[in-house]
């Protein structure tokens, strides 16, 4: 694993690039921690507070610990009829978590998004980001089967 | 029967997005090569005379906006792909499609506003895409059709107001992405305060074929003071759900029926909202509109993104718009207290009428409460986010009645 300090380093020259850096550390980490907030402050010339404010201000940038798999359910208007309901409910019964928890064993993390931009498809999940589009509460399990 | 006509997709699906020989070969560069022999004034001109207005949702004229940025030593290109109006994906599909396009259109305003340095802003859903433009852009390098002028990608993170130009100008400089005062508006001073415009996927996407064929062959098509063609995405209970590019004086009925394909399950049709999330909901009596912005505004909905979300007779309308006041809640920046009390408000109030708490004095409140948001929010999102609530009580008021106390 990349330590983080290097990751943010590399974006030392980027004007605005404390974004781009979170960014870069989540894809290893899966989530910002408290020690590379306080690094990227450092490196972009901020107050603390300030580089947690923009952590925090983002919903795809996390501050706490996350699963390996994170699991987003589109609930906005179009995946709103299309059933979005059903299928965050057979996602919590299958993994036996609510929404915003995350399994005991750090595998998956379960939240709801707003509009991922698939909608020709809906309703619609990502896992890290993939689209699943068309999803139903049947294909659950075997979506979740996927996730090695 | 209505057909489609494709300026923006005119390379869909018929080029490899990823080969920009394919992009050279169907007659690509060959209006930023004619850009770059004319006078950027002249260019401005002809953008203006074209009377493209801006294709994210606030429909102002293009080239207007670019005659804002006075002469300076750094100028930047912005391009809005930030699309987060929940039903759209014409922005990804444009760029998926088709991404020389929208590099040439940047490079375009680039000469006329004497910019070396452009930025797109694709919004955090996407990274396939992040990646999708980074190749294309190193292939429009390594040919060096752009000149000196160069494109970097910059990745948004799940905030729906970012979509917003200030906001946007904010995330790119790496803040949290809140709107700023205007004025001064982007065109003065915009990124890292410097004369900034920033322009939507499909506005610059239009460039390319204006620039070559002339401001009057695209003034001449569809709405007069619309005109050119729009993106449309096609969402919920309709037949066909895809995006479609057709004339600005196509009807709402021809897009729904004609391109749509009708109502799926040979159900009855109810509403449709047009233009994302904080589009007015429109009924059966005022579908043969046309799509131009300035139809849509007359009957007090919106063009906006283009997106359209169909809702057959079986929909729960009040259900649905208490759904989307909960968006507006969570989307909500916080910077102005319009915005950040008023959305707040307003889904406490929709869950109320939703679950059958309500009475008519909520009602009376929540019509007060919505117009006070669109005059006094600081930015659109907090402006626009009423606007369902509204066109809903307006239209469709009997489905709200129906769940108040008695």
């Amino acid at each position: 694993m990349a330590d983080y300090q290097e990751i943010i380093a590399s974006y030392r020259g980027t004007p605005g690039g404390i974004i781009e850096a979170y960014h870069a550390v989540q894809r290893e980490y899966n989530y910002i921690p408290a020690e590379a907030v306080k690094e990227a402050a450092g490196v972009f010339g901020l107050s603390e507070a300030q580089a947690y404010g923009v952590a925090t201000f983002y919903s795809y940038l996390s501050v706490e610990p996350r699963g390996r798999y994170i699991i987003r359910m589109c609930e906005s208007a179009p995946c709103h009829i299309a059933g979005a309901e059903e299928v965050i409910q057979a996602f919590e019964h299958a993994l036996g978590i609510k929404v915003g928890e995350t399994t005991a064993d750090g595998k998956f993390t379960l939240e709801l998004t707003e509009c991922v931009g698939q909608c020709q498809g809906t309703p619609v999940i990502t896992i890290n980001s993939q689209p699943y589009a068309g999803v139903s509460a049947e294909q659950v399990p075997a979506i979740l089967a996927q996730c090695k | 029967m209505a057909e489609e006509l494709r300026i923006v997709l005119r390379n869909a699906d018929r080029i490899d997005p990823l080969n920009i020989d394919d992009y050279l070969a169907a007659g690509g560069y060959r209006a930023l090569e004619k850009a770059r022999g004319m006078n950027p004034k002249d260019l401005i001109n002809e953008v203006k005379a074209s009377n493209l207005r801006g294709r994210g949702g606030a429909g102002f004229n293009a080239g207007l906006k670019w005659s804002f940025v006075p002469p300076a030593d750094v100028t930047y290109v912005v391009c809005n792909l930030d699309e987060g109006e929940p039903g759209t994906y014409k922005d990804r599909t444009i760029v998926e499609k088709d991404p020389q396009s929208l590099l040439e259109g940047m490079a375009i305003c680039a000469h006329a506003i004497g910019s070396r340095q452009g930025f797109i802003y694709c919004r955090g859903e996407y990274p396939y895409v992040v990646e999708h433009l980074r190749k294309a852009i190193a292939q429009a390098r390594d040919k060096g059709v752009l000149g000196d002028f160069d494109i970097q990608v910059r990745m948004g993170a799940g905030a729906y107001v970012c979509g917003e130009e200030t906001a946007l100008i904010e995330s790119i400089e790496g803040h949290r992405g809140e709107p700023r005062f205007k004025p001064p508006f982007p065109g003065v001073a915009g990124l890292w305060g410097k004369p900034t415009v920033v322009n939507n996927v499909e506005t610059f996407a239009n460039l390319p074929e204006i620039v070559l064929k002339g401001a009057a062959w695209f003034a001449g098509i569809g709405t007069p003071s619309y005109p050119g063609t729009k993106v449309l995405t096609l969402t919920g209970d309709v037949v066909n759900r895809v995006a479609i590019e057709v004339p600005t004086d196509t009807t709402i009925r021809q897009v729904i029926y004609e391109f749509g394909g009708g109502i799926r399950g040979g159900r009855k049709f109810k509403a449709v909202q047009i233009g994302g999330t904080s589009g007015g909901f429109i009924p059966e009596s005022l579908l043969d509109t046309p799509i131009d912005a300035d139809s849509m505004r007359s009957i007090g909905a919106t063009l906006g993104t283009g997106a359209v979300l169909v809702m057959d007779e079986t929909r729960d309308i009040v259900d649905i718009v208490t759904r989307i006041a909960k968006f507006f809640e969570h989307e909500s920046c916080g910077k102005c207290n319009p915005c950040r009390e008023g959305t707040f408000r307003c889904y406490e109030i929709m869950k109320k009428i939703n679950a059958g708490r309500a009475t008519a004095a909520d009602i009376d409140n929540i019509m007060l409460l919505s117009k006070v948001m669109t005059r006094a929010a600081l930015c659109g999102l907090g402006q626009a986010a009423p606007g369902p609530i509204m066109t809903t009580l307006q239209h469709f008021r009997g489905d709200y009645e129906r769940k108040l106390l008695s």
